[in-house]
């Protein structure tokens, strides 16, 4: 048996480092600076930032659809989130808190994933030259993914501020007449296209980049990507017009608030 | 059998070909890239590396383009098929239209028409991520080898299965853009030199190779390698795998 051969021929080949080798140059300098730690940490927070956002659209979409049930279901949605359950009166504060949260976390991401986009006439040239040579799925998504982000810095900054600004005027009057007297619906559409397809794409992005699924999954992870998206598009339109729909008919009274039929009934004494 | 009712192998006129290929020679500049269509008849079994020949052997003999093992083993013949990085030995042009288009990689030194300069690119990703066994312990050769379990020994060689085309780094959007991204291939060698005991290096080394933009985060996760690597390497498996690796670094 001449086992000895496989490791003597190719020994000039397949350096092995005597025991003293840390008294040798080595090909990189040995790590007296440790490479800094924050690739990793900006990389885990981008995709986090991302992730919570996503959560938060789904939970949004879940609270803003309840108008489908009834103007009434929303008003008691909208109250809720104003805490008078828990602290004994609307504080409207606590909407703008979490809106103020969630536009942090949005220029969080965006500052984040901003690093990803081309730099330069030179990378967005060769990244669209790539893209339409290659002819490939993922990564023309990606691109879908960069412009809807791009379109999101302004389309969510301009709702959150709304939000942010003005916490007491959300419930089924107010928020219709924004939509429609406030002539804010055109908004409204292009924020809800871009923000569901940009999600979905995300989280799709999210699972195949951290391979949280395993790796022969990618079928299934596109079939639930296209399910998410065209679920909560069409669940937004259908909101979207409920809140049109409303918005119209109360056109002539535009400002008036909404009275649920417990307090209006006390009104009436 | 009675041969009399065989009836003749009816075979159908073979397909005319026809080839546009980007013809630029670097070393005359003043000529500039051009199409050049040819046409060839279909053969039985044929692949671009037999048409390109058959071109090169009866049109032009000018043609550069690269072969060696013709089976899809050392991995020279990668080029843009129809606009996708594809091996051309391992090409057949039945599964291709009548019309094809032939480009050189993007990305790697051109040397002529579909010829590109793989080989210094990867050995200088080679040189940079260090690909090769650091071994601390010296080596008897005098001893019988440490054994490796099998199913280790299997997984090495699964990643070892990379021929170093190129065909990753021609389809990664990230190394379009930012040259100096280290690509599917040499985040796949990363893996390999992680998995293999013989291999000393910590996660603290590697890290040091690849835990940065250029390295693994600089990956957005287009999958274009993955979908192109003519020897199937699981390389999203592997990117992930290695993503999830370096950012636990983060946070100790
Ligand atoms: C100002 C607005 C936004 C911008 C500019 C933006 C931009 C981007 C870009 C360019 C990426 C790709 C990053 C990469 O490939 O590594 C990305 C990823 C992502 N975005 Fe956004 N985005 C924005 C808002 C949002 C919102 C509102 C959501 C919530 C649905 C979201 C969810 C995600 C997710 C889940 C990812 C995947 C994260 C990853 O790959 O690490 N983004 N974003
Ligand atoms: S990983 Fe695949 S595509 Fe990339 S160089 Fe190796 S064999 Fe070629
Ligand atoms: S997954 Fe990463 S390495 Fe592969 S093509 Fe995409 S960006 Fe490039
Ligand atoms: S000629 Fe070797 S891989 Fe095609």
């Amino acid at each position: 048996m001449s086992h000895s051969i496989d490791y003597t021929a190719p020994q000039p080949l397949r350096p092995s480092l005597p025991p003293d080798a840390a008294a040798l140059p080595t090909a990189h300098p040995p790590s007296s600076v440790r490479p800094s730690r924050w690739p990793a940490r900006l990389d885990l927070l981008q995709s986090l930032s991302g992730l919570l956002l996503a959560l938060f659209l789904i939970a949004h979409m879940a609270f803003v659809s309840t108008i489908l049930i009834s103007p009434q279901a929303f008003y008691t949605v909208a109250r809720f989130f104003e805490g008078a359950w828990l602290l004994g009166r609307p504080y409207p504060v606590l909407v703008s808190l979490v809106a103020a949260s969630i536009m942090a976390l949005l220029m969080l991401h965006a500052w984040l994933a901003m690093r990803k986009f081309p730099a330069g006439f030179r990378q967005y040239r060769a990244f669209i030259a790539h893209k339409n040579r290659l002819q490939h799925g993922d990564t023309s998504l990606w691109w879908l993914q960069v412009w809807t982000g791009f379109l999101l810095f302004f389309l969510a900054s301009i709702h959150l501020y709304d939000m942010l600004s003005q916490p007491e005027l959300i419930g089924p009057y107010a928020s219709a007449d924004r939509v429609w007297s406030g002539g804010l619906w055109p908004l409204y559409l292009l924020l809800l296209f871009s923000v569901e397809l940009h999600g979905g794409i995300g989280l799709y992005r999210l699972a195949v980049k951290w391979g949280l699924f395993g790796g022969k999954t990618r079928a299934r992870l596109h079939l639930a990507r296209h399910a998410f998206s065209a679920f909560f598009i069409t669940l937004g339109l259908v909101t979207l017009l409920a809140y049109i729909d409303l918005g119209r008919e109360h056109a002539p009274r535009a400002g008036e608030r909404y009275q649920p039929p417990s307090t209006s009934a006390s009104h009436h004494h | 059998m009675i041969s009399i009712f065989r009836r003749p192998a009816s075979s159908p006129p073979p397909r005319r070909l026809t080839l546009d290929i980007l013809r630029y020679n670097p070393a005359e500049p003043e000529r500039a890239p051009t199409l050049q269509a040819f046409t060839i008849d279909e053969a039985e079994g044929m692949t671009l590396f037999i048409a390109l020949n058959e071109i090169r052997a009866h049109q032009d003999p000018s043609l550069q383009f690269d072969f060696v093992c013709r089976a899809g083993i050392c991995g020279s013949c990668a080029m843009l098929v129809d606009g996708r990085p594809a091996l051309a030995c391992r090409t057949l042009t039945r599964d291709l239209n009548s019309h094809i288009t032939l480009a050189p990689l993007p990305f790697f030194e051109l040397i002529g028409d579909l010829s590109v300069n793989t080989g210094q690119w990867m050995r200088g990703t080679a040189e940079r991520l260090q690909t090769w066994i650091h071994a601390v312990d010296r080596v008897s050769i005098d001893e019988i080898e440490a054994p490796m379990a099998p199913e280790l020994a299997e997984a090495i060689y699964e990643l070892d299965r990379c021929i170093e085309c190129g065909c990753c780094i021609a389809a990664c959007g990230t190394a379009q853009m930012r040259p100096d991204f280290v690509g599917a291939v040499g985040l796949n060698k990363i893996a390999r030199f992680r998995l293999d005991p013989r291999d000393q290096r910590s996660d603290e080394d590697f890290y040091e190779l690849i835990g940065d933009d250029s390295g693994v985060f600089g990956c957005m996760s287009l999958l274009g390698c993955h979908d192109v690597c003519p020897k199937q390497l699981s390389l999203q498996t592997q990117i992930a795998f290695l993503r999830r690796k370096m950012a636990r670094l983060g946070f100790d």
